[in-house]
């Protein structure tokens, strides 16, 4: 009986996230976003030590790798959960825009990697005047 | 001694407040894990802004709360996987936590719980009187 309630609580969780958007897919999940000067990635990666974080940018790609170290458990120690991603990954991905690798710049805070990549100047939308005889 | 189920079930009817805001509430993935002494909870609630971590427990349910803060970025938003809300997830404890003590740390995304078993009852020695 408890075994089925707690199956329950399971499937409600999983659709629970299913409904509300939760990505179950790969690690870290990534939002990216556009505006006119270039293109912000962002990357879900909690308690990733951003030194261990390898990024790379080459024209319209983006690489980025690194590792969430697992504890291993004691030999006293019971393991109730273990729910969270752990080990190493790698990610590539093909922006819509090439960007400029110079001036790429990345940020981590309470484990969230934000990435600005500016689009190189000959990407950028120009303005064309209309000429009127 | 009669063992207790140590295991931190979630509550089957945590007692909540609904919260009337548009975002959604994700349920964070955690790791537990007992020790000799203590129980450590640890969450993923990466963007989580560290002035509305919170952590609470009232008659055995342990909850633990968290807001994310509004995204800077704005733009077009052309791939998504992930959704930004709050965190919330309720576990039952059992009496063998020193709920007195519970520790709480939040360090890059990841909330650690520290919860101290209370100090088991020691066995006795009883001595036995000769007439």
């Amino acid at each position: 009986m408890g075994d089925l309630s707690r199956l329950q609580r399971e499937m409600n969780r999983l659709f629970d996230g299913a409904t509300a958007g939760r990505w179950s897919g790969q690690f870290p999940a990534v939002n990216l976003h556009a505006h006119d000067d270039g293109l912000v990635l962002t990357a879900e990666l909690p308690g990733v030590d951003p030194q261990s974080l390898d990024m790379s940018v080459k024209g319209d790609t983006l690489t980025l790798s690194g590792a969430r170290s697992a504890a291993t458990p004691a030999e006293d120690e019971v393991v109730h959960r273990r729910e969270r991603v752990a080990g190493s990954f790698t990610r590539t991905f093909q922006l819509p825009c090439v960007v400029d690798a110079e001036k790429v710049e990345a940020r981590y805070t309470h484990g969230i990697l934000t990435v600005q990549l500016p689009r190189t100047e000959a990407e950028k939308p120009r303005k064309i005047a209309v000429k009127t005889s | 001694m009669a063992t207790k189920d140590l295991e931190q079930q979630e509550a089957a009817t945590p007692t909540r407040v609904e919260r009337t805001h548009e975002w959604p509430t994700f349920s964070p993935a955690v790791d537990i894990v007992e020790q000799k002494d203590r129980f450590v909870l640890k969450a993923d609630i990466p963007g989580a802004d560290p002035q509305t971590v919170n952590v609470e427990f009232e008659q055995g349910v342990l909850t633990i709360h968290a807001g994310r803060q509004t995204p800077e970025h704005t733009g077009d938003m052309l791939w998504e996987e992930y959704r930004e809300g709050d965190y919330e997830r309720s576990f039952t404890v059992s009496d063998d936590i020193n709920a007195e003590q519970i520790k709480a740390d939040y360090a890059d995304g990841v909330l650690t719980l520290t919860l101290p078993k209370v100090e088991a009852a020691k066995p006795k020695k009883i001595t036995v009187n000769v007439t």
